[in-house]
């Protein structure tokens, strides 16, 4: 990023995005305003404390908290309510992107759940603690060494804590368990709720019955372990694609729409109807499809189509929602309202391609559908057997049959999973690769083709400045480039890095390129014509043409450059059996040099958005598990509807939102990066599977036998579940 | 024995607040925010950030 530009930009946003806040703004109790905004670039402790502290800094502020994991920032102040925009202002001008908070989303909903399930949590842990602090006297005094008094006191101890703990804390399984009874199916759930009631019941029976045995602790124990698990499994999934929350970010925003009577009026974005007059400055993303009314502007399509050159449009020309306005304000007569744009229509797609994402069943889910009807029989078979065949009373049987149930309770099944994908997300999160569904990874272990889209993934998605040039024409040229925002002139400051020189008279006409007078001297840089160069260019790379006054013009090479290691990576995927494929929206003929230089055999060049998710479909319906790489508004469709995909952390939020994984970095190795553990992580999980059946073999003929004590109950369920967590942290230490 | 009828209560009352404790914790939100958390150990204080 060149140090002016940023600035640059700053400036041309906050004359965009502000405005319209303060309708938002809320009135707390206590008199003061409240206002909730989404704030997105935020990735460190550095960032949190620039924005809160600058807030801090303005009197009126009385609080400016902003929440890491969502990006909300809530602001409070006391006064006036129109200085809402103000503050948004404040934090646009540090360089980060505000957006209207909308509190319908589904983060709230999530957070609701994840406290509900810590609530439980805590609460089971407290009950387990407590009890096991009991039944470690009644087990070290077995037989004689206890007066029967004080093993009853114990015993009622245990029920008082135990009854309530199972009753609050479980909830999350009996609800889910009641909910699939009633769609007449059966899930893991089921035969942990029936252990945690009958285990319950029963030993509350026994101590009616004044028996030596009660269970409360395996049971609470059971809970806990349940709980952890569930836990982790809830939070590796948390962030997983929403595309409802995506469309409301798209279309959530203001523009000014100019009304018959001249008067410009700021209006939400999806209020946008037909025939509006809209006015776009520039830097600004155009919100609706249109036409052009008024104006000569560059814009930047790259989101849409994927091609790197921006498109030169006057007026009568059709410009679609996403892109981006480069160099001049322009004016859109509305053709479709947000809600039937281009942009819709690939909201649309994502959110059809979300429903087909919903059948894939996870491979926990899958054990769970072999392993309940096992564990209901072997329980049901034990307690006949007993009563018709050991001949004993139907209690005792019934005792006999829980012990079974708990003692094959899925702890380490329900363990096996989320352990090993809190950990594996935790290892790539160390490496700047951002996981965000925890069956991301077990999908990402099965894929056979792995598609890449070429403008910002396989290249770095800005055009660098290529080949040597003298150092005085390039501190010129980076001068004069330094006051545009245009991809090539970013390139041009980008390639310099010592000091800039004043150059008066900037100015930039549209399409054209930049003009300014240096010692009396008029220097030009821009295209081929405006710096007087005949002929056409015979390359594929863009360029940009520079000249001092009457001097021979100089021509500057920029080229989308390849990422480094891309070449190294495809070649990795295709030593694994990875099928590499390259889907680009961009010219046939760039596509065919940059499948060249990466080593793709197959690409596919000017595709429309819909046109990818065509071809997507038809290799997922001929079987191919795919993996898709993408970052642009474009691939949208594609990453969601792929089986599991990975977009760079330089992707517009849409692509970041639908892809399962972000990574961060000029380089390409994460996606392999990513692979690799996902292999391993599912090896550690079959692993795991492995265990739990083998522990299974092992202690079941005992608790058929009803040779199993609560004790032996407790330390064989704890070391099951041990034994998963550690053989799922080698991940942490294995390649 | 007699000992047990202090000891039982006092360990359910430390148990139940330090419950008490989590439970408030959670509810006044300090659990929505881990990365966040995890994240402010980093900063610097300054006279003029707000705590709240």
């Amino acid at each position: 990023m060149g140090r002016q530009n940023i600035s640059d930009n700053a400036r041309v946003d906050r004359s965009v995005n502000t405005g319209g806040y303060s309708t938002l703004a809320q009135k707390g109790l206590s008199g003061e305003y409240e206002l909730s905004v989404l704030v997105s670039g935020v990735h460190c402790a550095g960032c949190i404390q620039k924005i809160e502290s600058r807030l801090a800094k303005d009197e009126a502020i009385t609080k400016a908290r902003l929440n890491f994991s969502t990006g909300r920032l809530v602001m409070g102040w006391e006064g006036d309510k129109e200085r809402a925009d103000e503050f948004v202002a404040l934090v646009e001008n540090l360089g980060y992107g505000v957006k209207p908070y909308d509190p319908r989303t589904e983060a709230d909903e999530t957070q609701k759940q994840e406290k509900f399930l810590l609530l439980c949590l805590g609460v089971a842990g407290f009950a387990m603690g407590n009890i096991m602090l009991i039944s470690v006297g009644l087990w070290s005094a077995e037989g004689e060494a206890m007066g029967i008094a004080t093993r009853e006191l114990f015993h009622w101890l245990s029920a008082l804590i135990a009854i309530p703990a199972v009753l609050f804390s479980g909830r999350p399984f009996f609800r889910s368990a009641l909910k699939a009874l009633r769609g007449g199916h059966t899930n893991m759930d089921v035969p942990i709720s029936l252990a945690l009631v009958l285990a319950t019941s029963m030993s509350v029976w026994e101590i009616f019955k004044h028996g030596e045995h009660v269970y409360f602790d395996s049971a609470v124990m059971l809970m806990f372990f349940l709980l952890i698990g569930r836990y982790l499994d809830f939070r590796a999934r948390k962030n997983a694609r929403s595309s409802a929350t995506d469309l409301l970010s798209t279309l959530s925003g203001f523009a000014n729409v100019l009304g018959e009577d001249g008067i410009i009026q700021r209006m939400a974005i999806r209020d946008l109807r037909e025939d509006m007059i809209v006015q776009i400055a520039a830097g600004e993303k155009l919100p609706v499809d249109g036409i052009v009314e008024r104006g000569e502007s560059t814009l930047d399509t790259s989101l849409v189509t994927g091609e790197t050159m921006p498109r030169e449009i006057k007026a009568g020309a059709q410009v679609y929602a996403g892109t981006l306005n480069l160099s001049a304000p322009i004016t859109v007569r509305v053709e479709k309202a947000a809600e039937d744009s281009l942009l819709a229509d690939v909201v649309r797609l994502m959110e059809q391609a979300g429903q087909g994402q919903a059948a894939y069943v996870q491979i926990a889910d899958r054990a769970a559908k072999l392993y309940t009807p096992v564990v209901h029989s072997l329980a049901a078979i034990t307690f006949l057997g007993w009563i018709f065949l050991g001949g004993i009373e139907w209690q005792d049987a019934l005792l006999i049959a829980v012990t079974v149930l708990i003692i094959t309770c899925p702890c380490a099944l329900g363990l096996a999973v989320p352990v090993t994908q809190v950990l594996a997300t935790g290892r790539l999160f160390k490496k700047g690769i951002l996981v965000k569904s925890g069956d991301a990874l077990e999908r990402l272990s099965k894929i056979n083709m792995a598609i890449f889209d070429k403008t910002g993934t396989l290249t770095l998605g800005k055009p660098a400045l290529q080949g040597e040039y003298d150092e005085g024409t390039l501190q010129m040229a980076a001068s004069l480039a330094s006051q545009s925002a245009h991809p090539l002139s970013k390139a041009i400051v980008n390639a310099y890095d010592g000091a800039l020189i004043n150059i008066e008279n900037i100015e930039e006409i549209s399409g054209q390129g930049l003009q300014g007078i240096y010692k009396g001297q008029v220097v030009k840089l821009g295209s081929r014509k405006w710096c007087g160069v005949e002929g056409e260019s015979q390359s594929n790379d863009l360029e940009l043409w520079y000249r001092k006054g009457g001097d021979e013009p100089i021509r500057f090479i920029l080229q989308d450059i390849l990422r480094k290691d891309a070449k190294a990576v495809l070649e990795k995927f295709n030593q694994d059996n990875v099928e590499t494929l390259l889907l680009s929206g961009d010219r046939e003929a760039v596509a065919k040099d940059m499948a060249a230089a990466s080593g793709i055999e197959t690409y596919y060049a000017e595709k429309k958005p819909t046109e990818k998710f065509d071809i997507l479909e038809d290799y997922k319906a001929k079987g191919h598990s795919v993996l898709m790489v993408g970052d642009g508004l474009n691939d949208a469709p594609v990453l969601a509807a792929a089986d599991v995909s990975i977009a760079p952390g330089t992707a517009i939020d849409m692509a970041q939102n639908a892809a399962d994984i972000v990574f961060m970095g000029e380089n390409l190795g994460p996606v392999y990066e990513a692979y690799e553990i996902a292999k391993l992580s599912q090896k550690l999980v079959r692993q795991n599977f492995a265990l739990a059946i083998v522990y299974n073999i092992c202690v079941i003929p005992m608790a058929v036998a009803g040779m199993v004590t609560p004790m032996i109950a407790a330390l064989a369920m704890s070391g099951s579940s041990l034994v998963v967590i550690a053989n799922s942290f080698r991940i942490k230490w294995r390649a | 024995m007699n000992i047990l009828l202090f000891l039982i209560p006092i360990a359910l009352i430390l148990g139940l607040i330090g419950l008490g404790a989590f439970v408030w914790a959670l509810k006044s939100g300090q659990y929505e925010d881990l990365d966040g958390a995890a994240q402010r150990i980093l900063m610097d204080e300054e006279d003029d950030s707000n705590p709240n």
